[in-house]
C-alpha cells in the first residue's frame, strides 16, 4: 500500500519517489548513465533520514495534529497484537449494545502482568474506519469501560489505557442514551480504583472523551501526540469566528497541546520519544517503546500503593 | 388640529412609547410576548404569557432560593491566565471585562445557608461570566464547596449554567473535570447528599462531569441540557434535530433527570428532598 504523505512531508515524498524509481531500475537490471545504483540510493536514504529527522525536530503545533491524526499511526488494536499476550477482548455495557470504537479487554502485558486494556481505535480503511465510528465511542463504549474498570478492582489487574480519540460521538443516540453521564460516570470510577491505572495517549487525546479514559496515576503522551479541551479547528470557529488556514495554526498555538508544553504545564508525566518520522514511520518501534514505559509506569505506581486516593489528590492539585 | 391629524397622532405617539419604555420591557424569547420587567423579578423570571424561563442571574437566584442570612465561602483563586492566551482579544482583557460587569472574580458563587430551614452548601455558575465556562477558578469553587460541606457535614447544592470548558485555559480546563470528580466523589463516599439544579444552559465538560453525578437531577423547565452543543451535533450528523432535543423535558423523558421542577416549586422540593435525604444523618 503507498504511504500517505502530509502537506508538510513533501521533501520526504519526493525522496523516498526517487529512491523507489531507482530501486525499481535496479532490479530491472537498468544502469542509469555511468551511476552507482547501490551507492546513489545508499545516499539518498542517509539523506531521507537527515531530512526525517529535521523535519519531526521542528514540528509546529498544527503540524503535530496532522502526525497525531496520521491514518497510518498504529492504533489500539495494533498494540494490544504487539504488547498483549493472550489477549482476550470483552464487549458489551450489559445496557444497551457493543462499541468498536473502544476496545476491551484483559491480557499479559508483554507477557510480563496481567491487567486490562481500553484503547482507543479508529479503523485503517472505510469500512473499518465506520465500523469503528472513526474511533469515537458512544456511551455504550464508556458504560463497557466502566464495567471493566471494575472488574479490573474486582480482581486485583492493573488498567491500561491507550487513548486516541477525536472525541466523544455527538450524534442524537449518544446524547438520548446520556453521553455526558456515561463520562462523568468514567471519571468518578477511575477515582475510585486502588489498582494502578496508567494511561498512554497514542494519537489525538480529544477532550472528554479523551479524559473519560486519562483519570491515571501516570499520564504519558507520546512524543507528537496532541491533548486538548477542544480540536484546533473548533477553537479556531468559535474563538476567531471561522476555521480557516490562517486561524487554525493560531488555535493549535495557542491551545498548549503539545506532549512537550503539557510536560511542562505538569499536566503529563512523561513522554515516549518516537521513531525518526514519527510512529507512521516504524510502528513496530514506536509501540515498544509504548510497551516498555507502560511497564516502567505500573511497576512504579503498584510500588508507591497510592490507590485512590493518591489519584484523587493527583487531580485536585492540577490548576489549583 | 385637524381630523387628520388627529387620525395620525396616535401611530406617532406608540412609536414614541415603545422607544421610552426599550429598558423596562423584556422580549420572552420563547413566545416573543413583552413582559413588564416589574412583573419579571415577581415571577423569578418568568414569562408571564407563557411560562417560559428566562435565563437568571445568579445572584437574584440565590437571594430567592436561601433563607435571609446565608455566608459567602472563600474560594482560593489561581492566577491569571495561565497560558497567556490570546485570540482576536486578550484572554486577560476578557476577565477584566466579565469581572466589571458580573463583580464576581470568576464564574461562580460558593454560599453556605438553608433552603427553607435545611441547612445545605451551594456552589452556582455564572453564566454571565464568559458563559459559565469551567476556568480553574471555577474548578476551585466546586472542590471548596465540597469540602465545605464536608467539613460542615452539609449537603451540596450545585446550581449549574455553562457553555463548558473555558478554552483560553485549555487543558487545564479539560483537567478540572477530573478535580470536580475527585471533590464530590469523596464527598459521597461521607454518605452526605448532593443534589444538582440544571439550568439554561449546561453543556460540555461542566454535563460530562459533576453536574451528571448527582444523587438526584432537577432540570429547569426548557434548559439545554446535553454533552455536545446542538450545532456540533447538527454539523456531524447533517440532520435537523428533533424538536425539544436536548431540552430539560427530553432529558427527563430519556431517564437523565429525575424530575422538571419550575422556579415556584424550587425550594419546596429542595427542602422536601434536604429533609429526607438528612433524615437519619448522624
Amino acid at each position: 500500500m503507498a504511504r500517505h504523505y502530509l502537506d508538510f512531508e513533501k521533501p520526504v515524498l519526493e525522496l523516498a519517489a526517487r529512491i523507489e524509481d531507482l530501486r525499481a531500475a535496479q532490479e530491472r537490471g537498468e544502469s542509469v548513465a555511468e551511476k552507482d545504483l547501490a551507492g546513489e540510493i545508499a545516499r539518498l536514504e542517509v539523506r531521507l533520514a537527515r531530512v526525517n529527522r529535521l523535519l519531526y525536530r521542528h514540528l509546529t503545533p498544527v503540524q503535530k495534529v496532522q502526525v497525531a491524526r496520521h491514518p497510518e499511526r498504529p492504533q489500539g488494536s495494533d498494540y494490544i497484537e504487539a504488547l498483549v499476550e493472550d489477549f482476550v477482548p470483552l464487549e458489551g455495557d450489559r445496557r444497551f449494545g457493543a462499541d468498536k470504537a473502544l476496545v476491551g479487554g484483559v491480557g499479559r502485558w508483554m507477557g510480563k502482568f496481567p491487567c486490562v486494556i481500553l484503547a482507543n481505535d479508529k479503523g485503517k480503511d472505510t469500512n473499518g474506519r465506520l465500523a469503528r465510528n472513526f474511533g469515537m465511542p458512544k456511551p455504550e463504549g464508556y458504560r463497557k469501560a466502566q464495567r471493566l474498570m471494575q472488574m479490573a478492582e474486582k480482581f486485583k489487574l492493573p488498567v491500561v489505557t491507550l487513548v486516541d480519540t477525536p472525541g466523544a460521538y455527538p450524534g442524537i443516540d449518544a446524547e438520548e442514551r446520556g453521553q455526558s453521564e456515561a463520562i462523568a460516570g468514567c471519571l468518578e470510577t477511575l477515582l475510585q480504583l486502588d489498582v494502578p491505572v496508567v494511561s498512554v495517549i497514542t494519537g489525538e487525546g480529544g477532550s472528554g472523551g479523551a479524559l473519560a479514559l486519562a483519570v491515571a496515576d501516570k499520564v504519558v503522551m507520546l512524543e507528537h501526540s496532541v491533548y486538548s479541551v477542544i480540536s484546533p479547528e473548533g477553537c479556531a470557529a468559535i474563538l476567531w469566528k471561522e476555521a480557516n488556514k490562517e486561524t487554525i495554526p493560531l488555535a493549535a498555538e495557542a491551545l498548549k497541546l503539545t506532549a512537550q508544553d503539557l510536560l511542562g504545564l505538569k499536566i503529563i508525566d512523561a513522554i515516549v520519544k518516537e521513531p525518526v518520522g514519527g510512529a507512521h514511520n516504524d510502528a513496530q518501534l514506536a509501540m515498544a517503546r509504548v510497551g516498555e514505559r507502560v511497564a516502567a509506569e505500573v511497576a512504579h505506581v503498584r510500588q508507591a500503593k497510592g490507590g485512590a486516593q493518591a489519584r484523587r489528590e493527583r487531580f485536585l492539585a492540577l490548576g489549583a | 388640529m385637524s381630523w387628520l391629524t388627529d387620525l395620525v397622532r396616535p401611530s406617532i405617539k406608540t412609536a414614541k412609547k415603545r422607544e421610552l419604555k426599550a429598558d423596562v420591557w423584556e422580549k420572552c424569547p420563547a413566545c416573543n410576548g413583552l413582559i413588564y420587567e416589574d412583573d419579571l423579578k415577581v415571577t423569578l423570571f418568568t414569562c408571564t404569557h407563557c411560562g417560559h424561563h428566562l435565563r437568571w442571574n445568579v445572584d437574584a437566584r440565590l437571594a430567592h432560593l436561601l433563607d435571609k442570612g446565608f455566608t459567602e465561602i472563600e474560594v482560593k483563586l489561581p492566577a491569571d491566565d495561565p497560558l497567556k492566551f490570546k485570540d482576536r482579544k486578550k484572554y486577560a482583557d476578557r476577565l477584566k471585562e466579565a469581572r466589571k460587569a458580573t463583580n464576581h472574580p470568576d464564574a461562580f458563587r460558593v454560599v453556605s445557608g438553608k433552603v427553607l430551614g435545611q441547612p445545605v452548601t451551594v456552589v452556582a455558575l455564572d453564566f454571565d461570566f464568559m458563559a459559565g465556562s469551567m476556568s480553574r477558578g471555577v474548578g476551585a469553587a466546586i472542590a471548596t464547596a465540597a469540602q465545605h460541606a464536608l467539613a460542615h457535614k452539609q449537603p451540596l447544592l450545585a446550581i449549574t449554567a455553562s457553555g463548558g470548558a473555558r478554552m483560553q485555559e485549555s487543558t487545564l480546563s479539560l483537567m478540572q473535570m477530573a478535580r470536580t470528580t475527585a471533590a464530590i466523589v469523596a464527598l459521597k463516599e461521607a454518605g452526605l447528599p448532593y443534589i444538582v439544579l440544571l439550568t439554561d444552559p449546561t453543556t460540555g465538560g461542566v454535563t460530562a462531569s459533576f453536574a451528571m453525578q448527582g444523587d438526584v437531577h432537577i432540570a429547569e423547565p426548557g434548559a439545554l441540557i446535553g454533552f455536545a452543543g446542538p450545532r456540533v451535533i447538527e454539523q456531524t450528523i447533517r440532520q435537523t434535530l428533533p424538536e425539544g432535543f436536548q431540552k430539560a423535558e427530553y432529558l427527563l423523558e430519556h431517564g437523565m433527570v429525575d424530575m422538571v421542577t419550575p422556579r415556584f416549586a424550587q425550594r419546596d422540593t429542595l427542602q422536601r428532598l434536604l429533609a429526607h435525604l438528612t433524615a437519619h444523618a448522624a
